[in-house]
């Protein structure tokens, strides 16, 4: 759609430029300003210039939480994305299993963050939980709270649990989009069902999978909640993600000045998946 | 070779062999036969949502199963239902204020949260959809970046500039503290339904008389109206899930449901019973909307992209 240049626009988006001017750029201001100086208490701040960037990123811990939160987000990406196409694959086109599919499938994805990690908490308990107790009848030693292995199996399957279902649902929509005109041809061709999927359904799915892979990698790559309920970044720190050593940093042991340059350093990685984010799409939208 | 190559050729294929009559009736067989086939193996495509479905579930009804057992009961004995259900859990959570007073706190902040992102997104969708003004990528990509910040970057900023204001502790301080995320969701997905109203319904309008805002209203507001129903649906979600920023602004007054939850499992650590059934209640508001924006779930999830 061409549209017209109208500079008065600029009126229509004014609200939302300052209500998130509000909320973003005068905290991120703050954290910029904590990030260059350095405070002895009772609110007297010195210039510290670049030294918290540099504690930061001379320190193995920052790099630690930044190693596992990668590894994450590979692990969760690698299960999550391959079963995702693969259960929209199987997912009914019509009839009432198509609603019924989709509200079920969708509801891990409206249930707080907190609670998902609850639910885990819960269910992977070896006293009370049906996963812990019934894995630990089969003789298996599983126990995420001493464990650290464990613990990431647990948060790795409450991950896919929690996300896999945005796969499916972005996949699916794609795949409905796909006319009836292609399968019957494809029928006539007699082309195998590797080959549907390979020349119809994946071409088609490109769009939405892209969405996937980004909205995925970002979201784990700030997950924050639900290990810290689960795990609360343990055993010893081996779940302790970006976001939850930020806060630790911040919040518990209120290091003002290496918590913001931390914050500025993870922010800078994040804009800059975002801008990939959205030069991807604003293609994709030129391409429609 | 693409696909449509294939079916060009396989369609001359077709008209070539429609020439001899045996071969096309030996095709049709053949083709009756394979179509038989994917027919049998269509017969089991329940099995991989089912499976899905059960394994989504599980922990679910464990939890709720949970909520309707004593604590006794769950920690003693094994079961995979309540030998002798009880609703004393959520009596607990229904008579006790500070239980029930997490989840009129959770309302609030969340309702103003949604009202205020969709009023202020609706104009603003509509510039994004409908003109090109100076710097309008940017401030898109802008929009975004807020979109995709971590939460635990803006924790402490937030606790600071809202204790400057001595809004700490107040609903709105969270409602305005989620529009970080949520005002620019709305935008992005308002414009995309925006974008699927075609120009010359404006530009009728326009002509027809109708000044700009009663054109939005009485025109433009009922053409998008499932897009405004989606966007603030997704809204009152992301408001309703998040936890970090709504806990780090409030202490009593107006904590949220979730972040007393945490407090218990901490604290104690051993009311399971009440733990599962607030977790219960949590889950129903997402529940019981979800039936309504089934077919937008994906839009809202891709920000307005699919």
């Amino acid at each position: 759609m061409d549209k017209t240049w109208n500079n008065k626009a600029w009126f229509m988006v004014l609200p939302v430029l300052l209500l998130v001017a509000f909320s973003a750029l005068i905290p991120l201001m703050t954290v910029v300003n904590y990030s260059v100086q350095d405070t002895f208490g009772s609110n007297e701040f010195f210039w510290a210039g670049t030294a918290w960037y540099e504690e930061v990123l001379e320190s193995d811990r920052f790099w630690n939480s930044m190693g596992r939160n990668l590894l994450f987000s590979a692990i969760i990406l690698g299960i999550e994305i391959p079963l995702g196409i693969f259960i929209a694959l199987n997912m009914p086109r019509k009839g009432w299993g198509v609603p019924v599919c989709l509200v079920l499938m969708a509801l891990p994805l409206l249930i707080p963050w907190n609670v998902v990690g609850t639910i885990w908490q819960v269910f992977g308990r070896i006293d009370i939980g049906l996963l812990g107790y019934t894995l630990s009848a089969l003789g298996l030693d599983y126990n995420y709270v001493s464990d650290p292995f464990d613990a990431w199996v647990t948060v790795i399957v409450m991950d896919v649990w929690h996300w896999t279902s945005l796969v499916v649902l972005l996949c699916y929509a794609g795949l409905v989009s796909i006319p009836d005109a292609y399968y019957q041809a494809a029928k006539i061709d007699g082309a195998s069902r590797w080959a549907i999927f390979r020349y119809i359904q994946l071409p088609k799915m490109n769009r939405v999978l892209l969405i996937a892979v980004l909205l995925r990698f970002m979201d784990s790559f700030m997950i924050y909640t639900e290990p810290f309920v689960v795990t609360g970044g343990g055993p010893g720190n081996t779940t302790t993600f970006l976001s939850i050593d930020l806060v630790k940093l911040a919040i518990g042991e209120f290091n003002l000045g290496e918590a913001a340059a931390m914050s500025i350093v993870y922010f800078l990685i994040v804009l800059l998946l975002s801008w990939v984010f959205y030069t991807v799409m604003t293609s994709y939208d030129a391409e429609r | 070779m693409t696909v449509r190559e294939q079916t060009t050729t396989g369609a001359d294929a077709l008209m070539r062999k429609s020439q001899a009559g045996a071969e096309v009736h030996a095709l049709n067989v053949a083709l009756a036969r394979k179509m038989r086939r994917r027919g049998e193996e269509s017969r089991f495509w329940w099995l991989v949502p089912t499976i899905y479905i059960i394994f989504l579930m599980l922990p679910i009804y464990w939890l709720i199963n949970m909520s309707f057992k004593t604590n006794q009961e769950i920690l003693g004995a094994f079961s995979l239902w309540p030998q002798d259900p009880t609703l004393r859990n959520y009596m607990v959570i229904f008579t006790d204020p500070s239980w029930y007073k997490g989840y009129i706190n959770s309302i609030i902040y969340v309702v103003m949260n949604t009202v205020i992102s969709v009023t202020v997104a609706l104009p603003a969708a509509y510039a994004f959809s409908r003109y090109r003004f100076l710097g309008d990528k940017h401030l898109f990509f802008w929009l975004l970046t807020n979109r995709m910040a971590p939460p635990a970057v803006f924790a402490l900023p937030f606790f600071q500039l809202y204790s400057a204001f001595g809004l700490i502790d107040t609903h709105i301080a969270v409602a305005l503290a989620h529009c970080l995320f949520n005002v620019p969701l709305a935008v992005w997905i308002l414009e995309g339904f925006m974008s699927g109203v075609p120009k010359e319904i404006d530009e009728t309008a326009y002509i027809d008389g109708y000044s700009f805002p009663r054109f939005f209203v009485k025109i433009f507001t009922p053409l998008i109206a499932s897009g405004i129903g989606v966007a603030a649906f997704f809204c009152f979600m992301f408001s309703w899930v998040e936890l970090l920023i709504a806990r780090t602004l409030t202490t009593t007054d107006a904590k949220p449901i979730a972040a007393i939850m945490t407090r218990t499992v901490s604290a104690s650590g051993l009311d399971w019973g009440v733990l599962a059934a607030a977790g219960v209640l949590t889950i129903i508001p997402g529940a019981l909307v979800i039936w309504f924006v089934r077919n937008y779930i994906a839009k809202g999830f891709a920000l307005g992209r699919v």
